[in-house]
């Protein structure tokens, strides 16, 4: 997961909140996002990361911040141009230089694929060839030149989803918005997808920034983070550090798997990934004693969960090969203090 | 399990499936084949047979009736009604249209207010309601007088008894019809496709022409069919705002069965009116489906998930 990027901010959004009537969606959001970086939004449904989405698209109206568009040339298909900035805000949705691809990708019915994909450059007032030379490019690139005469009725999911990418990025946008981009999509088109996404950001080379609650969407493909919970960002960081230093409870909870632990270190909850803690049948020298109620076999490897008496969470370990304990057997459950992560304690 | 097995047992959940749709749609099938599709075919026989002295059929076959459905006279109220109809629909989807739009941007609850209050109108009898319009139109009417008093005429026009006030008197019947249904497409209408224009670098009045207004169109359709045709039939406005002067086909409809007592000439009139709204049916089916890309080839989005 290296940074490709130049390190030049391109998007700055900075203490921007938005409330509807008593529910706040944004509260003081400060997000800075690199160039031809894969950018994650991540949280639960109502974190607020959708509002953020919109309010960038132009589609929301946020109450207080600003969102800037950093070192812009003129114009919406230029390379990086030098000093000027974008004050989104002061723009009306369709002037602009983001697009969205929507959740629902929102295709037009009555257009058929290459009019829906030609429709952004007619916008942008190009010529005819113009216009059908780029997107024959992108019909090639995204592997649609078959399907150009054929209207979103009739394509499946899949090709609908590169139809709606195609759209976007046509248009060579300094900033592609993703709105859930495979949430519609089934479980093998989706793994497809992730790599495709990924594949056709490295050969555009725009930025790319994606909403997701799929936390394994966004690690697999971001190259960074934002975590986001009840409107806040909770921590902004590369998805190995998300998982090895999370900022908080919540973000603990949220990425990966482990077991939040309270009353082994005092004011603090100790968070063991499963891949940290060691089970066997050694009960001396062990931290805790507990017993099997759970285990899970995947194949490659397994899942072993233990109670540990009066304590409300369970341990899970996991190890490669088959579970190597019975349920209901007693265990010792050790782990080195340098894998777990001590955070501070909050409700 | 064997092939001709799962064939029969799915043969049996049809059969199910035929059994419960009947049970829930015999009684609207009932209704339409007893008072519509028989009446009907009464129509489309009789329009081939010879009129009787007193009103009645005499049974000989003949295509007369067809023939004088040509003469000058009767195109003349045809094309007269066809412009008059015509008009009333361009209207009613001018002044329809917009205030529908309206309504779907109203908050919810007041969206149901103002559909209510689009309906109400049918709350009063019809008559009552177009004899209103000969008070407002006549020449000592409230219309006449302010615009005298205004000083824009001199003396009161002559606004009622003319195919003008016809024309008023059918939108004003008919635009609920309008209403309703474009409301129901716009409403359904997909937001996102509106926003998706928009990110796309389309202004509103773009996005309306290029997104809204095409995939509308099934809706103002209908709502024009449901203007166009009954507009064509009636005979109660032309008679009471148009004087008598203007004689549209209804009126001569009415005339054949109720004065002329000639039904089979009755009947071919009639068959015409009713051909039309088939014809204008089939053409807005059409067109649906031609603007949402489904219909015919809707089998090969199945195959070709890929």
């Amino acid at each position: 997961m290296t940074l490709d990027s130049t390190n030049a901010p391109l998007l700055r959004v900075s203490s921007v909140s938005k409330a509807y009537g008593d529910v706040v969606a944004l509260d003081d959001v400060n997000i800075e996002i690199q160039q031809n970086e894969f950018f994650a939004l991540l949280g639960p449904s109502g974190c607020g990361k959708t509002t953020l989405l919109r309010s960038i698209a132009g589609f929301e109206d946020p109450d207080a911040g600003a969102i800037t568009i950093l070192g812009a040339g003129s114009g919406t298909g230029s390379g990086p141009g030098e000093g000027g900035q974008i004050d989104l805000l002061s723009l009306p949705p369709n002037k602009r230089p983001v697009n969205l691809m929507f959740q629902s990708y929102a295709l037009f019915p009555h257009m058929n694929v290459r009019k829906n994909i030609a429709y952004g450059l007619e916008r942008e007032g190009l010529g005819k060839d113009e216009i059908a030379e780029r997107v024959n490019e992108v019909l090639i690139t995204t592997g649609l030149t078959d399907k150009a005469d054929v209207r979103p009725a009739q394509l499946s999911g899949g090709q609908r989803q590169r139809v709606a990418l195609a759209r976007a990025i046509v248009k060579r946008p300094r900033l592609l918005l993703l709105d859930e981009p495979l949430s519609a999509l089934d479980r093998k088109v989706r793994a497809e997808m992730q790599i495709e996404l990924k594949r056709l950001q490295h050969e555009v080379g725009i930025t790319f920034v994606v909403v997701t609650h799929d936390q394994e969407e966004a690690m697999s493909m971001a190259d960074r983070i934002a975590v986001m919970h009840e409107g806040r960002v909770q921590q902004i960081a590369d998805p190995v550090t998300l998982y090895s230093q999370p900022a908080n409870v919540f973000v603990a909870d949220f990425i990966g798997t482990g077991s939040l632990l309270h009353g082994i270190v005092a004011n603090a909850v100790l968070l063991l990934r499963p891949e940290a803690v060691h089970i066997s049948a050694e009960m001396a020298g062990a931290q805790l004693h507990g017993e099997v109620v759970e285990t899970h076999f995947f194949g490659g490897s397994s899942t072993t969960s233990v109670r540990v008496a009066e304590m409300e969470t369970l341990i899970v370990a996991s190890h490669p090969g088959a579970p190597k304990f019975a349920v209901g057997e007693r265990v010792g459950i050790s782990w080195n203090a340098d894998d777990a992560i001590l955070l501070e304690d909050q409700p | 399990m064997s092939a001709s097995t799962t064939q029969s047992g799915r043969g049996a959940a049809r059969r199910r499936a035929l059994t419960g749709r009947a049970i829930f749609a015999g009684p609207g099938l009932l209704y339409i084949t007893l008072f519509m599709t028989i009446p009907v075919l009464l129509v489309l026989v009789y329009s081939f047979f010879q009129r009787g002295r007193f009103g009645g059929i005499v049974w000989e076959f003949t295509l007369e009736n067809y023939v004088r459905a040509f003469e000058p006279v009767y195109l003349n109220v045809l094309s007269n009604s066809l412009v008059i109809a015509g008009t009333t629909t361009v209207l009613a989807l001018v002044i329809g249209y917009p205030t529908a739009y309206a309504i779907t941007r109203l908050p919810k609850r007041w969206r149901t207010v103002a559909l209510v209050l689009v309906v109400l109108p049918f709350w009063t009898n019809f008559l009552i309601r177009t004899y209103a319009w000969i008070v407002l139109l006549n020449s000592e009417g409230p219309i006449n007088s302010s615009l005298v008093d205004a000083g824009i005429i001199s003396a009161p026009i002559g606004l009622l008894y003319t195919p003008g006030a016809v024309i008023v008197g059918l939108v004003y019947a008919y635009l609920p019809l309008v209403i309703l249904p474009v409301y129901a497409s716009i409403e359904r209408l997909d937001r996102q496709l509106i926003e998706a224009a928009s990110n796309l670098g389309a202004s509103r009045v773009r996005a309306f022409f290029d997104v809204t207004l095409p995939l509308t169109l099934p809706g103002v359709m209908i709502g024009a069919i449901f203007v166009f045709v009954p507009s064509l039939g009636n005979f109660v406005v032309p008679e009471l705002l148009g004087g008598g002067k203007t004689v549209m086909v209804g009126n001569l409809i009415r005339d054949q069965f109720l004065e002329a007592r000639d039904w089979p000439f009755g009947a071919v009139l009639a068959l015409f009116v009713i051909s039309l709204l088939v014809i204008l049916f089939a053409i807005q089916a059409a067109i649906s489906r031609r603007i949402n890309g489904t219909g015919k080839r809707y089998a090969a989005k199945q195959v070709t998930h890929a």
